[in-house]
């Protein structure tokens, strides 16, 4: 690759070579370039490539300026906490879902990331799942109790923790139930919102779960835990001893501010890369217990149906994943030229290694570029350079994590797991883009 | 031994302290409390029946209590919709198109209890007692034809109910799915 840009920048200004350059820059088939073109700005390659991908300014000649009616007028005084701008409404978390039971019960709304960019969602974007509603919790009344095999059960209030010494990480939180359409026989419409939007990711800042544990004196006998929710559901789960000692963490700061009510206020679990149902929300106890408790959202749900009828339970990784979040289903192309290609892949086990995008359904591809930071369990953003020609393409990422675990394609995850699994869905997403620039889910 | 030793040994020593004193260093500001002052929360139940409380219920007062408190939601005899299909589905997990019920699905009868009793019925959790929970308990596993109706539904019985699924489930972890 770097001999193709050595071979570019030597042929700057030679008009003769230029034709060739197309084949030059071009690393995989239907117009994706080198992830490294937007870089090179300062180094005259993108004269170059102009010239070579034809990508003269066409636009038209723009309006005479006039001075706005907001530079003559004063703006508006300060507010206690800030909102986005208005004109950024249809930034948000989606069409909320009818209850059937008159405004409670178990739903979900997801995160819009086809309008973000970055690694972090921000807080009131972030996607939310609960089984009963958004509890209202008064932080002074509310305790975290550790009991069962331990040497002394112990409560915790949330100031007693605030003095913890605090641990923050980036993590990204994805519900394993998200993408499961893509298991479905058929490409259902819809966008990367709407696919794939039970996914997010934060700053998390709170006490080491293993302190807590320390604390009470962890019974040997011990091997799992659960942990529940103050919700209206009770929610809970059963979660290995050995995870909870490894990184998870008693999260009370979610980017900064208090963990949102939507997320858990005043506290919630975080098991970093683990299904989402894991990261128990308003967590208010934990029972250390030998096996695990076999609750209703660890067998009846968030098991995968196998072929044959098998049913997995306690799959607790979010494989490695990735998703083209522009151009997408609503973002959609507006004529030939060059564009970037940008999304988001992570995974459950690790960093992400390298992702790879095709412009040709899959039968080429090209390394993109990764936005620092690239961190262990958080969404990480990639970028390619696309020359798009106007014509039909089909856009895949594909997702490899530093175990070198590979995302699998659609045809790979189906001869697996069967169409019928419902969960930890993360086979490879096809965006077709027409030649008007429109861009739809399909299976390619 | 020779300076060299010395100064490593120091190091690992120092190294030692400072993990020791790192690994302890907690403010310990959790409040002692007995198990026995935090029963009101302690509603975990295993697939042992460790934990499930004293009481019973048979399948005819499971009706009287599913038709009052469940089955504006569940449908009459565990139908479903709009909350979730209760009854029924086994032989389709299988086929195109699955039915997972607490009778084709559910590994575990004590699940059904705890779920019952920690989060049903929805507009009111944790209002049924545990007479009323082991009745629509039992009641909801004789529709399934997983007991008969003689079944009454208590801390000893319930453990013992075979779940007609449940050797078709498997354990992931540790390991991972293809």
């Amino acid at each position: 690759m770097s001999g193709c840009i050595m071979e570019t920048i030597c042929s700057r200004g030679r008009g003769l070579r230029l034709a060739k350059q197309h084949d030059i820059e071009q690393v995989a088939g239907n117009g994706l370039l080198d992830r490294r073109l937007f870089l090179l700005r300062s180094s005259g390659l993108v004269s170059a490539v102009g010239a070579a991908t034809g990508l003269a300014a066409t636009s038209a000649r723009a309006e005479p300026l006039t001075v706005a009616e907001w530079t003559k007028t004063p703006g508006s005084w300060f507010t206690p906490y800030g909102m986005p701008s208005h004109f950024e409404a249809k930034v948000a978390r989606g069409a909320i879902p009818a209850s059937p039971y008159g405004g409670f019960g178990p739903g979900s709304v997801r995160a819009p990331l086809q309008f973000l960019d970055g690694m972090i969602t921000p807080n009131g974007l972030h996607f939310e799942r609960s089984h009963n509603g958004v509890p209202d919790i008064d932080p002074e009344q509310h305790k975290l109790l550790i009991h069962g095999l331990v040497r002394q059960p112990l409560t915790f209030t949330r100031e007693a923790l605030l003095r913890y010494p605090m641990t923050s990480r980036i993590s990204f939180v994805e519900c394993a139930g998200n993408s499961g359409a893509l298991y479905g026989a058929n490409a259902a419409e819809g966008t990367a919102q709407s696919l794939h939007g039970l996914l997010s990711c934060a700053e998390w800042t709170g006490v080491p779960l293993s302190t807590l544990l320390d604390d009470a004196g962890i019974d040997p006998a011990a091997k799992w835990l659960v942990a529940e929710g103050a919700d209206a559901a009770s929610m809970s789960r059963s979660i290995p001893l050995a995870k909870a000692m490894d990184d998870a963490m008693v999260a009370l700061f979610q980017n900064g501010e208090a963990v949102r009510p939507s997320n858990g206020y005043p506290m919630r679990l975080l098991v970093p890369g683990w299904q989402g149902n894991m990261n128990v929300k308003w967590l208010h106890r934990i029972k250390l217990v030998r096996e695990p408790v076999m609750a209703k959202d660890e067998t009846s749900r968030y098991s995968l149906l196998l072929k044959g009828g098998k049913a997995a339970m306690f799959k607790f990784q979010m494989d490695a994943k990735s998703v083209i979040t522009k151009p997408s289903p609503g973002i959609g192309m507006r004529g030939p030229g060059l564009y970037e290609i940008s999304g988001l892949a992570w995974s459950g086990n690790g960093k992400i290694a390298k992702v790879e995008v095709s412009a040709d359904g899959g039968k080429s591809w090209a390394p993109a570029a990764l936005s620092e930071p690239v961190l262990s369990k958080a969404l990480t953003r990639f970028r390619i350079p696309w020359r798009w020609n106007g014509g039909p393409a089909v856009l895949q990422s594909r997702a490899i994590d530093d175990t070198g675990y590979v995302q699998p394609t659609r045809e790979q995850q189906i001869a697996a797991r069967g169409s019928r699994a419902q969960y930890h869905c993360n086979l490879i997403t096809s965006w077709q883009v027409a030649e008007s620039g429109e861009v739809k889910h399909v299976y390619a | 031994m020779s300076m060299h030793k010395i100064a490593l040994l120091t190091l690992t020593l120092s190294g030692l302290t400072a993990g020791a004193a790192i690994a302890a260093e907690s403010p310990k500001l959790g409040q002692p409390i007995t198990e026995k002052d935090a029963a009101a929360w302690n509603q975990s139940i295993g697939p042992d029946g460790v934990g499930l409380p004293p009481g019973r219920g048979t399948v005819k007062r499971g009706a009287e209590v599913y038709a009052a408190k469940c089955e504006i939601c569940h449908a009459a005899k565990g139908a479903g919709t709009p909350a979730d299909r209760l009854v029924g589905g086994q032989g389709s997990l299988d086929s195109a198109q699955p039915i997972k019920t607490v009778g084709s699905y559910w590994p575990y009868a004590t699940t059904l209890f705890d779920y019952v009793r920690r989060a049903m019925p929805l507009n009111e959790p944790q209002s049924l007692s545990a007479e009323e929970v082991y009745a629509v308990s039992a009641y909801v596993l004789n529709l399934n034809g997983v007991v008969n109706e003689k079944f009454i539904a208590d801390a000893k019985s319930m453990p013992q109910v075979k779940m007609p699924n449940r050797d078709n489930f498997f354990v992931v972890y540790p390991g991972n799915l293809p």
